[in-house]
Parts: structure tokens; sequence; C-alpha cells
């Protein structure tokens, strides 16, 4: 692995990142260590999707990574968006409050949101409002907590270092 | 039909049924018995993880293990003498596997493979979902170990497995023979 | 005792498939509503073997997170390791010898082949056949020997460290590739003729589990199970990592998106890795094979995110970094997990005795999905 990007990336990081800064003023956009990162508030998430998912410049519709990041004060839910047709990517990173994590679920626009949304609620604890049958997915029914989170206590099995 | 038991002194393998005509005929036939049951153990189809390959390879012609009596592997636990428990095993699948122990028939024995099965393995710290060693779940007669253990290895087990029905007598009996002979 | 069977409310049965199942390859437990023969919904019930690898991980090192992943995806577990190891050397900016990329990226190719090998015996004694079973693991016990002479372990092989391998290659390793390439290709067209062109085969998976290109591109599917269906995403192709932009090698696609194609697909899979190991191992690059790295690694604070492309499809590892010793969150982007998530849509409407051909064909391995 080089040390460089290649740079056929770097050029296209730069319009992509220049495209979509003019298009969206109000989110921070800048280039993260792979692929132009949007920051956005956990509300605004269906707009800035439906914009992503369906205008021809961008056309964003293979979801490759959904996860969330527990920072302790806040959570993060960070989406992997890349495009079939013009084989560019972005990172969208959604932050949501910490005591009542809640944002909106993909299910209408990928269907792989399905299963990837189940298993950040089971581990993680974020709501996903409209998801069409959110329940736990990798532990069982009656697991109380979520592992997952910085503030997870389990003195039988953790060995806190 | 009326079946007197006797309450067994030794409780491996299975109980003593009183006969008429005594001991000497019973301890002929047990160690014909045991031999029988010994060259014909039959698994069952259960992996979990990465252990399960390293069972199959056994299982396929290199290290054949059908020339030591294990030749077919019983996809129903009612059909089976031995259960290799192959791979690590979760809070999830711990009542799984004891419902299928349970609905084997006796005499029935069980192989803790890999490290995962024996301890809980490479996810021994720090882990909220993992059982730590098989046994805790039901009791185990062979321990392998190994991450993935050699097919040769499960090869010893399965042969210690044998020798032990063969023997004839329980986990305390063995290692005071042992001690005995300076093993 | 009176069993109650499980109905929904117009009258379907609801029947359990695993988690202890011969054909599942793994403990997998699906819920399956039938109406008579045929499937009207499937709902996989996962987590069976959910070893929270990765809240494990938040604890290693960064030398030892590496060897958890063989455990996730074990028929393709040196691959798993490279991903992480790429990881690694792009948040410390290391930069690999050839050498070291070359061995990588040959025994990725024979980690490959080996797994497709399993791959077809297994998803033949699904089917019923038994023979091939025997068959994939002649040759995958040749495989499995060079990886023992080299990399010390048969399975999971802890071979790729950060800056590059653990150590030197066997001096016997090109003698014996070489030697397994020769039995290899004169073994490829029993494989085709011992199942390939077996009527029996043939009506059991053309037509069935069909899958369009929008609904792979839109259930996340990759690797095979998606170019059986036109989708090009072979990621050695498009986005290129440790020396594949060199070689020559072509993506096998396929437009039929049924069972057979993506049988299809992976068959060739295999001559193309051995085409791409011919290329490289007689011109295997002198040099150093790890590079210089410190002890104790500590990665600046980001996060970093690789993809690359296993037996299976698209392998991504997301790692989030505080500037410690350890990582702060590691997210595994695993390809059974999308892939398992595109089983109800490609079976609704089938027979159950379709559903052990499409679930062969889509190659799952359940630690993968679980973690």
């Amino acid at each position: 692995m080089s040390k460089l990007k290649a740079p056929w990336q770097k050029m296209e990081n730069d319009a992509l990142l220049n495209s979509l800064q003019t298009s969206f003023p109000d989110a921070a956009c800048a280039i993260g260590s792979d692929w132009p990162e949007i920051d956005i508030d956990g509300s605004d998430l269906l707009t800035l999707i439906q914009k992503l998912r369906y205008d021809e410049q961008w056309t964003f519709d293979y979801l490759f990574c959904e996860t969330c990041v527990d920072w302790k004060t806040h959570f993060t839910m960070v989406y992997h968006l890349s495009s079939t047709k013009h084989r560019h990517s972005v990172v969208l990173k959604a932050k949501l409050d910490h005591d009542k994590p809640q944002i909106e679920s993909l299910v209408g626009f990928y269907k792989t949101a399905d299963m990837l949304e189940r298993e950040v609620y089971d581990l993680m604890g974020i709501e996903f409002l409209n998801h069409p049958d959110l329940r736990r997915l990798l532990l069982t029914e009656d697991w109380v907590g979520y592992p997952l989170r910085k503030d997870y206590e389990d003195p039988i099995n953790m060995i806190r270092l | 039909m009326d079946v007197k038991i006797t309450e067994p002194t030794t409780p491996f393998p299975g109980s003593v049924h009183e006969t008429p005509g005594g001991g000497i005929v019973l301890s002929a036939l047990d160690d014909v018995i045991n031999w029988a049951r010994s060259n014909s153990l039959w698994p069952l189809v259960f992996g979990t993880s990465c252990c399960a390959i390293e069972m199959m390879s056994v299982a396929a012609a290199k290290y054949d293990f059908s020339r030591f009596g294990f030749e077919v592997f019983r996809a129903s636990p009612r059909q089976a003498d031995v259960i290799i428990i192959s791979g690590t095993i979760v809070n999830k699948m711990a009542p799984v596997l004891k419902r299928l122990y349970d609905q084997m028939p006796e005499p029935k024995y069980v192989i803790a493979m890999g490290a995962c099965a024996t301890s809980g393995g490479p996810f021994f710290y720090n882990t909220y979902s993992v059982v730590k060693g098989a046994d805790h779940i039901i009791p185990v007669d062979v321990y392998v170990a190994g991450c993935p253990p050699r097919p040769e290895a499960l090869l010893h087990a399965l042969i210690s497995l044998q020798e032990k029905i063969k023997s004839g007598m329980t986990r305390e009996q063995i290692k005071s023979t042992l001690a005995e002979d300076g093993k | 005792m009176h069993q109650e069977i499980k109905t929904t409310p117009s009258g379907d049965m609801v029947i359990n498939v695993g988690p202890q199942h011969p054909s599942t390859h793994g403990v997998l437990h699906l819920l399956i509503t039938l109406n008579g023969e045929t499937i009207v919904n499937l709902d996989p019930n996962i987590g069976y073997i959910h070893r929270s690898i990765e809240k494990m991980c938040e604890s290693l090192s960064y030398r030892q997170f590496i060897y958890t992943t063989s455990r996730m995806d074990y028929l393709s577990s040196h691959m798993n390791n490279h991903a992480c190891a790429l990881t690694v050397e792009k948040g410390l900016q290391i930069e690999v010898p050839e050498r070291a990329e070359v061995i990588r990226v040959i025994i990725s190719e024979l980690t490959r082949l080996a797994s497709h090998q399993l791959w077809w015996g297994s998803m033949a004694m699904d089917l019923g056949a038994l023979s091939p079973f025997f068959y994939a693991f002649r040759e995958r016990e040749m495989i499995t020997d060079i990886m023992e002479e080299t990399c010390g372990a048969r399975l999971t092989m802890n071979y790729v460290v950060p800056g590059g391998v653990m150590m030197d290659l066997h001096p016997d390793f090109q003698k014996k590739v070489k030697a397994f390439i020769v039995q290899f290709k004169s073994k490829i067209g029993e494989y085709h003729d011992l199942v390939t062109g077996n009527i029996i085969f043939q009506n059991r998976t053309k037509g069935i589990g069909m899958l369009s290109k929008e609904d792979a591109i839109s259930y996340g599917v990759t690797g095979p199970a998606a170019r059986g269906s036109g989708l090009s995403c072979d990621i050695r192709k498009l986005y290129p990592y440790a020396t594949y932009q060199k070689l020559q090698f072509n993506e096998i696609l396929e437009t039929a998106g049924d069972s057979f194609a993506r049988y299809m697909v992976r068959m060739r899979e295999m001559e193309e890795s051995v085409s791409i190991i011919e290329q490289l191992i007689d011109n295997i690059p002198e040099g150093e094979f790890q590079a210089k790295t410190k002890a104790v690694l500590k990665l600046p604070k980001g996060e970093f995110y690789t993809r690359i492309e296993t037996a299976r499809g698209e392998l991504g590892v997301y790692l989030v970094s505080e500037g410690g010793t350890t990582p702060y969150r590691i997210k595994f982007r695993s390809p059974g997990f999308s892939n398992l998530s595109a089983l109800n849509h490609m079976i609704k409407g089938h027979k159950m005795g379709d559903l052990v051909a499409v679930m062969g064909t889509l190659d799952l391995v359940i630690p993968d999905i679980d973690r």
C-alpha cells in the first residue's frame, strides 16, 4: 500500500467535495482520511439522503457500511455510501444526543439498512424511527443493556484493564 | 416390565442390572460390550466455528476417521453416540447444546475440541457473550488443545476416548491407575 | 405431551431450520413460514456464535487484534488479517516492502482457492453428491500443507504483521506451489465432470434464487454472489491494493442471476486465481520481508477504512483511533451479513429443497455474520 493516494483518487475527491459543498452549504464538508466527509445533525438525515441517492450527478446507491461510535458525550452514526455508476464514495456522519438517541431509518432507500440498523439497535441502543421490524438481532431477546456502549458494565465477564 | 436397577458403584459406563448368575458372566459381557461400543461411535453433526473445518478434514480422505469406527456423521441426536463440540459456545447457543445433549440416548460421550470449547480460548477476556468452556454446560470426557487442533490431535483424542470406554473405569480410577504406573 | 405447531393467522406453518443442521454451514437458525411446501417468508435468527469480537478488540493492542479476525471468516483468514494490517499501515503511513506485498498476494490467492474448493465440496454434499467432498479436500490438503510449512498453521495462519509478513518463505515454497498448480490444472476438468454437467445439479440450480442487479446493489450483496447477477464489484479491480494493479486477470461476470450463474462465477474464479499465482510465483522480488516498525504501535487520532476482496465478498475494516495503543472502535463490514439479508428476497416462492441450493451458492460462513 503506497503512502500517497492514487492521483485519480485525489482529483475525484476534490471535485466531489466542491459539488457537495455548493449543494449543501449548511453542512460541514471536509476530506477525511480517504473520502469526503459530511457532518450533519441527526434530524437532517432524510433530506440529505434523498438528494444523494437520486440526484444524477451523485447517485449514491450502495450503502456499504453503517455503524455507530460512542463518544461518551454524544453518539455519531457513520454511513459509508458509494456509487456504482460514478465510482465515487462519501462518508456521512450524523450527530445524536446521548440520552435519547433517535434517527430516521434508511430502509426506504437501501434494503441493506434493515439488518444493519437492527444490529446497531441491538448493540448500541440507537432507536430507528419508521423501521419496519426493530428487534434484537445478535443477543437474546431478554438481554438487558447495550454492550458496545462505553458505559456498559458487566462485573462477571468483563475484566477491566 | 419390572427391572431391578441397583445403585451404581461404578457410575461409568451405565448402571448395573442385577442378574441371576452373578458377577463373572457380567464382567466378561461388559468387556465385550465396551469393545463393541468403543469401536463404533457415531458422531453428531455439530460444528460451530473454525474447529469444524478441521473436523471435516479429519472426516475427509487424508486423515480418515472412519477407519476407527466413526463411520457416519448422524444429523439427528437420537442416533448419535458422541458429540464433538468444535467451536465456541456462546450464551445464546448454550441451551441448544444442553437440549441436544439431553436428546442423545445413553451411553453418550463428549469431546471438547479446541481451545474455545475447553476454556473459552482466545475469547476469554473482555467478552460479554462467550461461555468460558463447554463443561459449564455438559460433562466432558476428553479435552483437545489447539486453535484449531491438528487433525492428528483430534484422532489422538478419539483413540483416547475409545481406550477410556474399553477400560470401563471412571475418571478417578483412571487417574489413580496412571499414578500407580508412574506415568 | 401435546406439542403445539406454530401457525400464522393464514394457516401457514412456521418451522425451524437449525441451529444444529448439516447444511447450514455453521449455526444459523432460520424461521421459515411454509404454505404446503412453498416458502412464503424466511426470517434468519443469528447470534448463536456472536463472540463480541468488536468489543474485545477495544482492549487489544494494534498488533494483537489482527489475529482475532482470523477466526471471523476462517476460510479466508489470511485475507482478513491482510485487511487489518492494511488499516494499521494506513494509519501509521508505513511503506510495505515489495517482497512482502507479493508474498501476501500469493498466500491470499492460495487461501481463496482453498476456500472455493471447500465451498464446492460442501455445496455438492448438501445437494446429495457425497463424492466431490473428498475430491475437494484432496486439493485443499495440498494447499494447507504449503501453508503449514511457511506460516506454521493450517487454518488460522497468523502470518501477517503490520509492515509485512512474520517470517520469510520456506525454501521449498516455489517448488511446492508449482507442483500444486500442475496438479490442480489437471483436476479442474474432473470437478466440472463430476458436478457441473450433471443434469440433476443443473435442474436444481438453473432458474433458482434469482437476484437482479438492482436488488444486489440495494441489499449490499458483494463478491461472487453479486457478480453472478452482472454487478461489477471486484475490489481487486476497482480499488486495487497491494500489487493487484500490476497483475493481469479478468473479473468474472455472469448475467443470469440464478444459482447456476453464481456457481460458474466461483468455478472460473478458481482458474483466475491460478493464473494470478502463476504470474507471481517466478517473480518474487528479493528484499526485506518486514518493514521496521516500533514494538508498541500507536496510531494517530483519526479514522481509517480499508476495503478488500475476500472469498465471500467485500470486507471492510473501519477503525477509529483516539491516539492510544488500543483502538477506540472497530467495525468489521462483513460480506456474509449483507449476503444473508438478500436470502429472504431470493427464496420467496421456491420449495424447501431449493433452499439448500440457494444457501450453498451464497456461501455463508456464520461466524463472519455474527462476528
